[in-house]
């Protein structure tokens, strides 16, 4: 293609993209098309990768394509292996994508659609690609390095163990607030259960198939499994509508213990029987359901109901409390930039990486595709009625418990919405009531059958859609949950193996034993908490996961921002030191309002003052869950607070001339294999 | 002129395709599988099996799960 044709091609991209975002955010009064918000998508993402990234690839990083990586330099077969450019793309995509994208858009969707999708295309083609693309290659020029390895040597040990203090905690937060969005899309919903509890067997199938019958045919065991699942769904609809079905209801109280025994379980057995298994099962259905509705939005074109803006962004939101600023870039969390993430850039990929100058594509471009994950949950959130999502979403606490009280509260908001048309509803999925139904997960498998009956078996088949979305969504999030479990196992025998060595040995029995109860306590803490909290729960534990997530965040930037000065890159520094700023005002800002906020629905003080002074059941614990969650938060922004300023302190030295820099590289080694052009 | 056109476009979907089988077989750790087999010089066997799920549980059960 000639310079002339390419420029031409460029300039009608950026025209349809800023054609795109001026419907998306002037329209105002009636419905739009979500191929809209596609088309805006699309465009920034390709301007982005092209020319943004190619900036921060050619002049900031300096990629080397003839530098040999650690993948070439260290091949042993096993965690060092040169691996094909688009296999590793796969491979890293698989590991971060999670529910995380999937659930803080649609909890956001309560603002509008138009913050949502501005922050999930801003905020990751400047901030979680940048962050993901940085540490990626920072960890492949030092052998693959962790995260807290590289902070221990770039910054100080303080760094280090910040971010070792702050991994541990958003795991434990995070098993936590995923495990109550699980508890809340299956309580009182035997189709749901039913389905989800097939999955154990079905994994346990899927392990013995391994194992001993066809041994390491994975994605044949895989394909079984999902046809088994499939069938589960079928036959949870059965089940619901017999006289079976009451064996499969449960309480919120009641699954928040299935799941706490469900995490131990998982994490003390052996990893084949169950761990392994689920998470094939788990990885097939999301890259399968992710496609899928990818194409259902391309096909059907739904249209948006819920407006660009609602009254919300004032900050009384009845999904969750808090102004646009800061929560809702805080609840979309991992659609825009998570510092989870950097585990996985500074973990498995960067051993896989064959040449420097992939890690634009699988950096930059795993998180695209993350990015893009979240724009589809905002428009399965936002082509609902509003008044229905509003009823699903908000908790008892804000809108009354009966269907005419809740009905009648979010009509008066101007969204209108009856009994007569939940009742509908419910029955067409096949669930007892949709109201009070809090955590994200249900309006978003509303949304995913919605698009999906428009493209295949239309309201027939709404109700199939519906459990296969609940389905698709507790199923990853279980698998998140048990190999967390199991993460955060490790990390505390290695941690305990120091003060007593026995503990810290992965095969003795009651070490795992004990280290499993620790672990399963401390998140199951949360869930519970968050089960018995009248307000909903997940209005505190997510933006709570949120906030840790983005300090981590924090954390990968300032050894980012630091590695850049340290090697001479000072006039390029902005492009990790302006998203670490953004992120500190976002998320200090946050976790100030979650600590001291004088409302009781946004400050977790305010709210420990005004429920022990109530008269509500067992209102002296959860007065002490809010102090924890106050103690907690204002912890972790101590602990990175001291991250940034010892990295600030670095910065200054170096820039100042009083300290030499020194970089911690491993030294250039020219690569054996064949150069590529960026 | 039409038969170079199909002969390039069956080309292009055989390579799509195996390259999506490759990337299938990464992140379902089968191609590891067939590394351990390689390195260890021994046919796929339950044995063989057992012995490759031990060595990489250990690597499995660190690998952090995104959110």
């Amino acid at each position: 293609m000639n310079r002339l044709l390419r420029i031409l091609v460029w300039t009608l991209i950026a025209f349809l993209g800023a054609a795109a975002f001026a419907t998306i955010a002037l329209r105002r009064s009636e419905p739009i098309s979500a191929l809209w918000i596609v088309t805006a998508a699309v465009c920034t993402y390709s301007i982005a990768y092209r020319f943004y990234s190619r900036f921060v690839a050619m002049r900031v990083l300096l990629l080397d394509p003839n530098r040999a990586t650690p993948a070439e330099r260290l091949d042993n077969g096993r965690d060092f292996v040169p691996t094909n450019k688009w296999v590793v793309f796969g491979h890293h995509f698989a590991a971060i994508a999670g529910p995380g994208p999937l659930v803080g858009p649609v909890l956001a969707a309560q603002f509008g659609y138009l913050p949502g999708v501005l922050w999930i295309l801003v905020g990751s083609v400047f901030g979680g690609c940048v962050q993901d693309f940085v540490v990626l290659l920072f960890s492949v020029r030092r052998d693959g390095k962790s995260l807290t390895e590289m902070a221990r040597e770039e910054i100080s040990p303080l760094g280090g163990t910040v971010a070792f203090i702050a991994v541990i905690t958003i795991i434990i937060i995070l098993l936590g607030a995923i495990g109550l969005i699980v508890v809340n899309a299956l309580k009182g919903s035997p189709w749901g259960t039913f389905t989800i509890a097939a999955t154990i067997p079905i994994a346990l199938l899927m392990g013995f198939y391994l194992r001993r019958i066809r041994p390491g045919k994975v994605i044949e065991a895989s394909l079984m499994g999902f046809i088994l699942v499939m069938l589960s769904i079928w036959g949870g609809q059965w089940i619901s509508l017999s006289p079976y079905a009451s064996w499969f209801s449960f309480s919120g109280i009641t699954l928040c213990f299935a799941l706490i025994v469900y995490g131990f379980a998982a994490s003390a057995l052996p990893v084949w029987l169950l761990l392994a298994p689920r998470d094939y099962l788990s990885t097939f259905v999301k890259l399968g359901t992710i496609s899928v509705l990818a194409l259902g939005i391309l096909i059907s074109r739904p249209t948006l109901h819920m407006p660009a803006l609602t009254q919300f962004i004032d900050g009384t939101g009845p999904v969750f409390a808090g102004s646009i600023f800061p929560f809702a870039l805080i609840t979309i969390a991992c659609g825009a930039i998570s510092g989870f993430h950097s585990l996985i850039s500074s973990g498995t990929t960067p051993k896989l990486v064959q040449r420097e100058t992939e890690t634009r594509i699988i950096g930059y471009g795993a998180m695209i595709a993350e990015s893009f994950v979240a724009i589809m949950a905002v428009i399965a959130a936002c082509v609902l009625d509003p008044g229905v999502y509003f009823a699903v979403n908000s908790p008892a606490g804000i809108v009354g418990a009966s269907a005419a009280a809740a009905t009648h509260t979010i009509s008066s908001w101007g969204f209108a919405v009856s009994p007569a048309q939940m009742s509908d509803l419910a029955r067409a999925v096949g669930e007892q009531s949709l109201f009070n139904r809090t955590g994200g997960a249900p309006a978003f498998a509303l949304g995913m059958a919605h698009i999906f009956s428009r493209t295949i078996g239309g309201t027939a088949l709404l109700g199939i859609w519906y459990h296969f979305a609940i389905m698709f969504e507790a199923l990853f999030i279980l698998t998140t949950l048990d190999a967390g479990t199991r993460v955060g196992r490790f990390m505390l025998q290695d941690g305990l193996g120091r003060i007593w060595k026995p503990l810290g040995r992965t095969s003795w029995y009651p070490s795992i034993l004990f280290t499993s109860a620790v672990i399963v306590s401390l998140w199951g803490y949360f869930l519970y908490a968050g089960v018995r909290d009248p307000l909903g729960g997940i209005n505190s534990v997510w933006p709570l996961f949120g906030i840790a997530n983005q300090l981590l965040a924090i954390v990968a930037l300032c050894v980012s921002t630091t590695i850049l000065i340290k090697s001479g890159k000072t006039r390029y520094m902005a492009v990790t030191l302006v998203p670490l700023f953004v992120l500190v005002s976002i998320t200090f800002t946050a976790a100030y309002h979650k600590v001291l906020n004088p409302n009781p629905r946004i400050g977790f003080l305010a709210h420990a003052h005004q429920i022990a002074a109530s008269t509500v059941a067992g209102a002296s614990r959860l007065a002490f869950n809010d102090r924890l969650d106050a103690l907690i938060t204002a912890t972790l922004v101590a602990l990175v607070f001291l991250v940034v300023a010892e990295s600030a302190r670095v910065w200054f030295q170096v820039l100042s001339g009083r300290r030499q820099p020194s970089l911690h590289e491993s030294p250039f080694i020219p690569s054996q294999l064949a150069s590529e052009e960026m | 002129m039409l038969k170079p056109t199909l002969i390039t476009m069956l080309e292009t979907t055989r390579n799509t395709t195996a390259l999506l089988v490759c990337i299938l077989r990464e992140i379902f750790d089968e191609n590891s599988y067939a590394r351990f087999l390689a390195r260890a010089g021994r046919p796929s066997s339950t044995e063989a099996y057992a012995d490759f799920v031990h060595q990489e549980a250990h690597l499995r059960e660190r690998r952090p799960r995104c959110c």
